[in-house]
């Protein structure tokens, strides 16, 4: 089959390889339908993440039919289910599974004491990530293997097309996470950092979840006014200076919701002058992200406010102000987002056409068109915000 | 033995394994500043090691210290260039060569007996130059957004097909923040109700 395989940094190539094949009685194979590139596949891309391997798939977006099942999956798929895969693998009976926490199964990780000795204790299992998360080969690919798939998956109807549910594998509920760790009350200013697609998503999150103002940050106007198309107030942060502004737009107060869709890599820039440092120290591998964003959320955000991280830190980052984050109080959450958990709700809202996820994609291409596709989409070029792929 | 056949012992039996591949997402521009960069950390090593050897091949004596703070700015170069900010490092690079070809011109005055091995190494030096020049446009010219990317309006994309004003806070009517994700809340609401007159 055909498959986009990492073989460095910025080297992703569209290669040949095997077909996969059930390894375990709760495994599936799935025919992929589409796949979409995601912000956090650029990591990857940038070398960035430990623990990639030459031959990883990559791929965590994907959606497609069932043609193959295990024995011990039989009760929950059958062949020729339509589902989408959420990119967090999870077991659905572990402790962290009950309560919700998807992300972070215990049993997922099929490497997982490589990622207790380099996090503390294991994360979750995810698909087309690092060996830290189980090295589990992703979806942009011909088929995948979907382990424990009797729990990880999603069903989905008939008559909806692709474009509207391939995104509940993750960057929807992902976006919707980073609303409801923020708790939104009537009245809320959010300001939501980075107008990537999950910012796109978290935008429209915090919208139907009632916030009274959202604020979108970004420098690219293209993105800029895909977030104004959904009612956010768009400040550009090479223009006007985004503490000012937001200040200004909430009394002097700061925004009672801070949300970070920006994550590891900030935009470098002279008007950043922290994010050179950063930079610099990233290029030496003396710092793993540049946090300049999270810097400005805890400076900016209201005192006892929430500060809501979704875009993906991959290890260490400097010069944090904790600071002012414990003197005014503020409420840290974050986590890859547990995707499952969300779903159902998701899919239930997009039938009744409470929204339409498929506003964000701007390109589309056949699978082997995937290595340009994602040089295309780190350069931001042509206006690239989302990349769905078809094989 | 490729690098992708010897990482498979780290993969479990079901996982595929590539069989022929495909075009890399590299581009020529991309190649060749790499191998610059890797022949920046080569020389600059050497300036740094061995300044003494290179002064006196060159017939520039008492210039040592500056070929090794030399050899550091190769070094320092060869970071950016061989990361994502190529066209950053190649830049570097190309400031570089100026600053060599102003050092190795000093040397090529007819009273230098090493004459001679200082018009083979402004050769070479020019060589190079010609070549992170070559990389430094293919790497602009293959990375840059294009000349209508900032002016893409995607200012009709609401995906909020009911509207935003009607969509404003259309999920609290059957979403409740689950317990784990709450945040807000007053002292007053955690009061116990005072008791009815």
């Amino acid at each position: 089959m055909k498959a986009l395989v990492w073989h460095g940094k910025e080297d992703i190539r569209c290669d040949r390889v095997s077909d996969p094949a059930i390894e375990h009685p709760r495994d599936a194979i799935i025919k992929v339908t589409s796949c979409a590139i995601c912000g956090s596949d650029l990591h990857l891309f940038h070398n960035l993440v430990p623990a990639m391997l030459p031959g990883d798939i990559m791929g965590h977006e994907t959606m497609g039919e069932v043609v193959e099942v295990g024995s011990a999956a039989k009760g929950k798929l059958k062949k020729g289910d339509r589902v989408v895969i959420p990119f967090t693998i999870q077991c659905g009976e572990c402790e962290q599974c009950r309560r919700g926490n998807f992300s972070l199964c215990r049993q997922s990780n099929r490497k997982g004491e490589l990622g207790d000795k380099v996090f503390g204790h294991r994360t979750g299992g995810l698909f087309g990530y690092t060996h830290l998360t189980g090295g589990y080969p992703g979806g942009q690919a011909e088929y995948l293997r979907v382990p424990f798939s009797d729990t990880t998956h999603i069903k989905v109807p008939d008559g909806i097309e692709d474009e509207k549910l391939l995104f509940l594998s993750d960057i929807f509920p992902t976006g919707w996470q980073a609303a409801v760790q923020c708790d939104i009350q009537p009245g809320d200013t959010v300001a939501v950092w980075g107008c990537g697609p999950v910012g796109q998503m978290a935008i429209r999150s915090a919208i139907l979840l009632g916030a009274e103002q959202v604020v979108a940050i970004d420098h690219l106007p293209e993105r800029l006014s895909m977030a104004a198309a959904a009612g956010a107030i768009t400040i550009n942060f090479e223009e006007e200076s985004v503490v000012e502004r937001l200040n200004e737009l909430t009394g002097g107060e700061g925004p009672h919701k801070c949300i970070d869709a920006v994550g590891s890599e900030s935009h470098v820039s002279l008007g950043q002058p922290d994010t050179l440092l950063d930079r610099a120290k990233q290029m030496l591998m003396a710092e793993n992200d540049r946090p300049h964003v999270l810097r400005e959320a805890i400076y900016v955000c209201r005192p006892a406010g929430v500060i809501s991280i979704i875009g993906v830190y991959l290890g260490l980052s400097d010069k944090v102000p904790m600071g002012q984050a414990m003197n005014k109080g503020l409420t840290f959450r974050m986590a890859q987002a547990h995707v499952p958990r969300w779903t159902g709700d998701l899919l239930r809202r997009i039938e009744q056409g409470e929204i339409d996820p498929s506003f964000v994609i701007t390109h589309k291409a056949d699978l082997a068109d995937g290595p340009a596709m994602y040089a295309k989409f780190r350069d931001k070029a042509d206006g690239c915000i989302k990349v769905m792929l078809q094989p | 033995m490729p690098l992708t056949n010897l990482t498979g012992i780290a993969r479990s039996e079901g996982d595929p394994r590539i069989q022929s591949k495909g075009p890399s997402s590299l581009t020529d521009a991309d190649r060749l500043a790499r191998a610059l960069g890797w022949f920046s950390i080569g020389l600059g090593v050497v300036e740094l090691v061995a300044p003494g050897r290179i002064a006196r091949g060159l017939g520039l004596e008492h210039k040592e210290g500056l070929i090794r703070a030399f050899g550091a700015r190769e070094l320092a170069s060869a970071v950016p260039t061989l990361s994502v900010d190529k066209s950053a490092g190649l830049a570097a690079r190309i400031g570089g060569d100026v600053l060599d070809l102003l050092t190795l011109s000093t040397a090529l005055h007819p009273g230098n007996p090493k004459r001679g091995n200082a018009a083979v190494a402004t050769a070479l030096v020019l060589g190079v130059t010609l070549l992170d020049l070559v990389a430094y446009a293919g790497v602009t010219a293959a990375h840059r957004r294009g000349p209508d990317a900032g002016g893409r309006n995607y200012s009709d994309r609401s995906g909020l097909p009911k509207g935003i004003q009607e969509s404003r806070g259309l999920a609290r009517k059957d979403f409740k923040t689950p317990p784990d994700y709450r945040a807000e809340g007053t002292v007053a609401a955690a009061l116990p109700a005072p008791p009815s007159s």
